[in-house]
């Protein structure tokens, strides 16, 4: 992998009147990765993104997105990337061709719906509204309206929370075509196994701080030779294997 | 401009939207324009002592105003005449002494054919109609039997010399009235409710962080949306007023140049009070506030500012409230062109208080709107 740094964060501080929701945060994300920030909630992953995403001011620091700073060319920035917020909706009573046609609209970019749907395999839905649709499918259609003006890289806020397991290995599927095709994604995650299996790199980010930022492998390696040790001995399989074995693989509509 | 695109087609298919700016006016006006709007009626109980076939009755019941009701028993009559369904009970007596004239005259023979007997009653208002009804016919009898007396026109008989000056002049209907009142409430109701639900929930949705996200200016989403609802709002109004001039005739005095003026005005109007519904989205903290804070902006506008009767009718420290609210200027501008065929030069005045509003609204809104 080519480790070219497209997202440089130093020192980035963020506070909200007393309350210093980010302290002093610094971390590279490369070009085609899928970077995991990892951390309990309130630990400021979300504000940090919003941050890199020209969506909130930062109180200081320095953040360079594909070589623009957040603070001057936030309009460049915001052509490069695709963002998708946590529990974000859509504009009411459309349906999802219309949406799409809206996000051309406000990127100044021509393309039809079918071909962003294609992406993600909604076209059968191009008639529904938003509000219709599966989580899964609300998740999918979110990621397609983060793609439609090429961005480098693209921000998923949380994209599995609430999807079943079948919902949540077609998300990662999806997610790691769009890896493929060569778009850096930055992804936050509670879930521990979706960053093992999803994640090129992590970071957790605990109390504002980043507290350790490295590949998943290796973070368990070092955990495994610091002598640590599961209460529970692991089994080959765990329940959501039985589950999906069970259950089958296929992914389902609705 | 895609916000503008993708915001008017959800306000068509949201369902309030286009029940408040379309359907209430439209209910309103032909509910209106029936009870009230019909010419007025003064239902004349004809007793039963009385003369029918004299010249006065006969003149009488060729007025359209009157009523006359005659297959009612005296103490029906009595009692409906107290309870003021209806308006006179009408008593003409033929006194059978030959001509005379009503009321009499100290130049001519003092004898009368007719006693007209009129009983009115507190509990009606249109007491006042029939006398004068009764007056221009009485007087136009009265000519016709002096002519019959003095075989002459009577022009030169002092007493009875007529001074009438008819102003020629448009028949003012109710729905004249009406319709700029209700295109008004229109306007208020999908300027203020409209932008606030709107603002909020793309606010509480976080679409609005999410075009932020975009490389789309905060301008061209405040403007993209504006003029979504200013198409919409020209759409509602131009509908209101070609249902209210076909099917309830109202007056459109320059046909075409009227209804453009009467659409800028709409578009002046719905902005001062988007900028209404700007504050409310910025104040309200859910989508349940919302209705309150707006029913506050527009109930009262709705009811003082001479939506459904003219704001002379209340009491002068009521006035001056009413003269206060933007609505009744807009109201007042929206009647002169429609009516008088005023032009947009014509109501200056009007306009500049809207202007007033703009500023102090928009000024507030600044200050409350908020993107998150």
């Amino acid at each position: 992998m080519a480790k070219q740094p497209i997202i440089t964060v130093k020192n980035l501080v963020k506070n909200y009147g007393d309350f210093a929701a980010v302290k002093g945060i610094s971390f590279e994300v490369y070009d085609g990765e899928i970077f995991g920030l990892l951390g309990p909630n309130g630990a400021g992953k979300t504000t940090t993104l919003e941050i890199i995403e020209t969506l909130r001011d930062k109180t200081s620091g320095e953040v360079i997105v594909d070589g623009f700073s957040v603070d001057n060319d936030a309009a460049a920035i915001k052509q490069r990337i695709g963002v998708q917020l946590q529990a974000a909706g859509y504009y009411p009573n459309l349906n999802l061709s219309e949406l799409i046609k809206l996000f051309c609209g406000l990127y100044g970019i021509d393309k039809t719906p079918t071909e962003m749907l294609e992406k993600v395999a909604l076209t059968d839905k191009a008639k529904s509204k938003y509000k219709e649709l599966s989580g899964g499918q609300k998740q999918r259609f979110s990621i397609a309206t983060t793609l439609i003006n090429n961005p480098k890289i693209i921000f998923l806020d949380e994209p599995t929370t609430g999807l079943d397991p079948q919902a949540r290995r077609n998300l990662w599927d999806l997610i790691r075509e769009i890896r493929d095709s060569g778009t850096t994604v930055v992804i936050t995650t509670h879930y521990m196994d979706e960053a093992e299996e999803l994640c090129d790199r992590v970071a957790f980010v605990d109390g504002g701080h980043i507290v350790g930022i490295d590949t998943p492998n290796h973070f368990i390696d070092e955990l495994v030779a610091s002598g640590f040790e599961r209460k529970k001995q692991v089994k080959l399989a765990n329940l959501e294997d039985v589950f999906i074995n069970l259950t089958g693989k296929e992914w389902r509509e609705g | 401009m895609a916000i503008a695109v993708a915001s008017f087609r959800s306000i068509i298919r949201s369902p309030s939207a286009v029940v408040f700016s379309l359907a209430f006016p439209l209910i309103f006006i032909v509910v209106f324009a029936n009870i009230g709007g019909s010419p007025v009626k003064v239902d004349v109980g004809v007793a039963k002592t009385c003369d029918t076939i004299n010249p006065v009755f006969q003149a009488l019941k060729k007025a359209n105003v009157l009523n006359l009701i005659t297959d009612q028993s005296t103490d029906e009559m009595n009692k409906n005449l107290s309870k003021g369904t209806i308006d006179v009970i009408l008593d003409i007596k033929n006194t059978g002494k030959g001509w005379a004239i009503y009321p009499p005259l100290s130049a001519i023979p003092q004898k009368q054919p007719f006693t007209i007997n009129v009983q009115y009653t507190k509990a009606s208002q249109k007491g006042g109609i029939f006398k004068s009804v009764l007056n221009s016919v009485t007087e136009s009898v009265n000519k016709a039997l002096l002519i019959k007396i003095f075989g002459q026109n009577p022009e030169n008989l002092s007493a009875v010399q007529l001074h009438e000056t008819t102003i020629q002049g448009r028949e003012y209907k109710y729905i004249d009235f009406l319709l700029p009142g209700m295109l008004g409430f229109s306007l208020l109701s999908s300027g203020v409710f409209g932008t606030a639900f709107v603002f909020l929930s793309l606010r509480l949705t976080l679409v609005i962080k999410r075009f932020f996200a975009t490389p789309v200016k905060k301008y061209s989403i405040v403007l993209g949306e504006a003029i979504a609802r200013l198409i919409f709002s020209w759409i509602g109004a131009l509908f209101i007023i070609l249902v209210g001039h076909y099917a309830f005739g109202f007056t459109l005095v320059h046909g075409l140049t009227t209804v453009v003026n009467m659409l800028i005005l709409s578009a002046i109007g719905l902005i001062v009070f988007m900028g209404f519904g700007f504050i409310i989205s910025g104040v309200a903290k859910n989508e349940s506030t919302v209705p309150p804070l707006s029913n506050i902006i527009t109930l009262p506008q709705f009811l003082l500012s001479g939506t459904f009767f003219a704001t002379t009718a209340f009491p002068t420290w009521l006035q001056g409230l009413s003269n206060i609210l933007p609505l009744t200027y807009l109201n007042k501008a929206m009647r002169d062109v429609a009516f008088e065929g005023a032009g947009l030069g014509d109501v200056t005045h009007d306009l500049l208080i809207l202007g007033i509003w703009f500023i102090i609204v928009y000024a507030v809104a600044v200050r409350t709107f908020k993107w998150e």
